[in-house]
């Protein structure tokens, strides 16, 4: 899973297999800590009150 | 009662007629998660799995519940990356259909492994040639793009809405939906393509395997493929039975016309595929290996040819010709018809390509095998269904699932 | 030299068991059981859930007397090596739990990385890999016979036939001590091999021309391993498994109870490929 496991090879392979899970873990993580810290700035900004 | 968390507009039967549903789920539920517990301590040996059957009922339920959760992805993708609008009135609930389906098939596996601590092995030393890694992959993948799909949905129950930094949560995250929809979608199709590929890559059973292109199996693309056409088939029928058991219309014909159809073409185009891959497997493939089609179908009391004409024409090309004309899907019970013989063929499928290519015989000296799962593997099997049924029950009191809901019952 | 150019040379242990010699009589799955602390059951009547690496099939022509014949066939790992080392169990192994040696040839099991998927067995088309559906329960005091050198296994893994691959490590640690790198045939044979009263079963290098298996099986690494001995067949050839098990029958209905044919093939023609 990682460079450093032991089991690890810098082949077409793990690189293409490899990289398009951390490719969607990352679009996953990055998305939801924008939706999260911008949510805290628009709440910060006093948006979200009773009615939208 | 909890008048309070209940959506603005709409009404729900009483707490107590809710109660006692919750309780009478919620006794099935149990009754799984003793045989649960009861494999987890004491082993796979309260299974009627054995050496010739390391593949059984869940592995079934697995690739059942996958494709008929697929429906999140599909529907997901035709609303947010393809643009049907009209689909936002069922895309809901076709998340929520999908969180379950996943978390069922999450659950299934980590009771269906032998040592189930050591799971994260399949991360941590993955070996990226096996159809399974890629499957663990995805599956999970996919499954945190369904919870961040249903998250907005909790968020926006009346009163967590009420929270501003909720509200801003669940706006933000709709905003950008359609990012998370199409990882949802690219991950779907290698995971349901692998599962395909499961099956298919084991080139020591004739009975599965099929040749391919580059490294995926023809079944690779025909398992997307099915689940694509099949999975919006169980979003209808979940929410067509839903609007039985609640007595109300909550999606218009428009839009069940419209998923309907497209549902149609699918497994039109796919059940064409199918037969193809069938007849080039039957004459080419399994030929090779010294095996005729009719013997994967003879010489045993229940894997009869009767199985394959089931799937591909009663529960494939009849359900495809009942979507694809207006007739059909305007007529609520041939629609309803043709969605349940759809989930019964997609479901057929998957039994087929994990069940009988278990019980079929590759050395010449053996025999069929024969398989009944033991009680433990039904109630772990039910377990999830009665998790569903609580879940749905929960998310349609408190949440705001259908958005024409309360147009169509003012 | 002719030492040098041995250890350049992958080996690739193999067996021919000689199926007109088996009398059927067990000894072999009894030594592998003894030799590689497979665990047994209580009741081992059903055998769809007892651990045998090594089975022995019985196998009958289904004629009447006069013409009534019957075979016995062992059944060890068959240590496929498919396309290089492709083989059907160690490709699908989602956590690299099982593996392919290219030094030995030797498919290896990883007891305690292997977390119970069971893809493997679904696999293997020769039943050679079993499922621990239990705790291994060894009999009061039977501990003690336990052999040190075979870990034994847990529940929930799978296990099979490793060729005693202990018995190479320890050849190849004695032989190192002694200041050489190649093993002589004799210093690596399998328990079952030992074992067998009849002598049925041959175990050496297949790629060692000077060793008995070879010669027996003739096998041509150009096109898979396929045998060059035509009493010499594989089981399920056909599949492409590239099994390193050959078997020896003088009898046709023997080979051709080793692979599946078309009613309206030859099998003579096929055979022989």
């Amino acid at each position: 899973m990682f460079p450093f496991s032991f089991e690890w090879i810098w082949d077409v392979g793990h690189m293409v297999f490899m990289g398009g899970l951390w490719y969607a873990l990352t679009i996953l993580g990055l998305g939801m800590t924008y939706c999260i810290l911008k949510a805290v700035v628009d709440t910060m900004h006093g948006k979200g009150g009773q009615h939208h | 009662m909890d008048s309070a968390l209940i959506p603005d507009g709409v009404k729900r039967c009483s707490f107590g007629k809710f109660a006692l549903g919750i309780i009478i789920a919620g006794g099935v539920l149990l009754w799984g998660v003793y045989a649960m517990l009861l494999i987890w301590l004491k082993g796979l040996n309260q299974t009627n799995m054995n050496d010739y059957y390391g593949f059984a009922l869940w592995i079934w339920a697995d690739l059942g519940v996958i494709a008929l959760g697929g429906g999140a992805f599909f529907i997901g993708l035709l609303r947010y990356v393809i643009g049907k609008d009209e689909l936002k009135n069922i895309i809901n609930y076709a998340v929520l259909i999908g969180f379950i389906c996943y978390s069922s098939a999450l659950l299934i596996l980590a009771i269906d492994v032998g040592q189930p601590l050591r799971s994260w092995f399949i991360f941590w030393h993955a070996n990226i040639h096996s159809m399974l890694t890629e499957v663990a992959f995805c599956l999970s993948c996919y499954f945190a793009v369904l919870t961040i799909e249903y998250i907005p949905l909790i968020l926006e129950n009346r009163q967590i809405n009420k929270v501003p930094f909720f509200h801003n949560l669940a706006h933000n995250m709709h905003e950008v939906m359609v990012i998370f929809a199409a990882t949802g979608a690219f991950l779907s199709f290698f995971h349901q393509g692998s599962l395909g590929g499961t099956p298919a890559v084991l080139y020591g059973r004739p009975f599965a395997f099929r040749e391919g292109v580059f490294i995926w199996p023809w079944t690779f693309f025909l398992f997307t493929w099915s689940a694509a056409a099949y999975g919006p088939c169980f979003t209808l029928f979940v929410t067509r039975l839903t609007e039985k058991i609640t007595g109300k219309k909550l999606v218009k014909q428009n839009v069940i016309d419209l998923l309907a159809k497209i549902s149609g073409w699918m497994m039109g185009t796919y059940i064409i595929a199918k037969i193809i891959d069938t007849w080039y497997w039957a004459t080419v493939t399994a030929t090779a290996s010294g095996f005729n089609l009719i013997d994967f179908y003879s010489n045993n009391p229940f894997y009869g040819i009767w199985i394959l004409i089931a799937e591909i024409v009663v529960c494939g090309i009849v359900p495809a010709l009942i979507l694809l004309t207006p007739k059909g899907r305007s007529n609520s019970t041939l629609l309803f018809t043709a969605v349940l013989l759809a989930c019964i063929g997609v479901l057929l499928n998957r039994w087929v390509m994990v069940l009988q290519v278990m019980a079929a015989p590759v050395m010449t000296f053996e025999n069929w095998v024969m398989y009944i799962p033991s009680w433990q593997e039904v109630a772990t099997t039910i377990l999830p269904v009665a998790y569903g049924v609580i879940l749905v029950m929960i998310s349609f009191r408190y949440l705001p699932i259908f958005p024409q809901e309360r147009e169509l019952n003012s | 030299m002719k030492e040098e150019g041995k250890h350049k040379k992958a080996k690739k242990y193999g067996m021919v068991i000689n199926l007109d010699e088996c009398t059927g009589c067990g000894a072999c799955m009894v030594a592998c059981m003894a030799e590689n602390n497979v665990p047994f059951k209580e009741d081992e009547s059903n055998k769809l859930d007892s651990i045998a690496w090594m089975r022995v099939y019985k196998l009958t022509n289904g004629k009447s007397y006069p013409e009534a014949d019957i075979c016995y066939l062992p059944r060890p790992c068959m240590h496929c090596e498919g396309e290089h080392g492709h083989s059907p169990c160690v490709s699908v192994c989602p956590a690299t739990a099982t593996d392919y040696n290219h030094e030995t040839g030797i498919v290896s099991q990883i007891y305690t990385r292997c977390f119970g998927c069971r893809y493997c067995m679904a696999a293997c088309p020769y039943h050679a890999r079993y499922f621990n559906w239990w705790d291994p329960v060894w009999p009061e005091g039977s501990t003690k016979y336990l052999s040190p050198n075979v870990s034994p296994r847990m529940r929930g893994v799978v296990e099979k036939c490793s060729f005693c691959f202990h018995r190479y490590q320890l050849a190849m640690d004695k032989a190192f001590l002694e200041g050489r790198t190649v093993l002589e045939e004799d210093e690596y044979q399998t328990s079952c091999t030992q074992a067998c009263p009849a002598g049925a079963i041959t175990f050496g290098d297949l790629n060692n021309p000077e060793h008995k298996v070879h010669q027996l099986a003739k096998p041509d690494n150009k096109h898979g391993g396929r045998p060059g001995n035509p009493n010499v067949f594989r089981l399920l050839e056909r599949l492409g498994t590239n099994p390193k098990v050959y078997y020896m029958s003088s009898r046709e209905w023997v080979r051709q109870a080793g692979d599946n044919y078309l009613d309206n093939e030859d099998f003579a023609k096929n055979y022989r490929h």
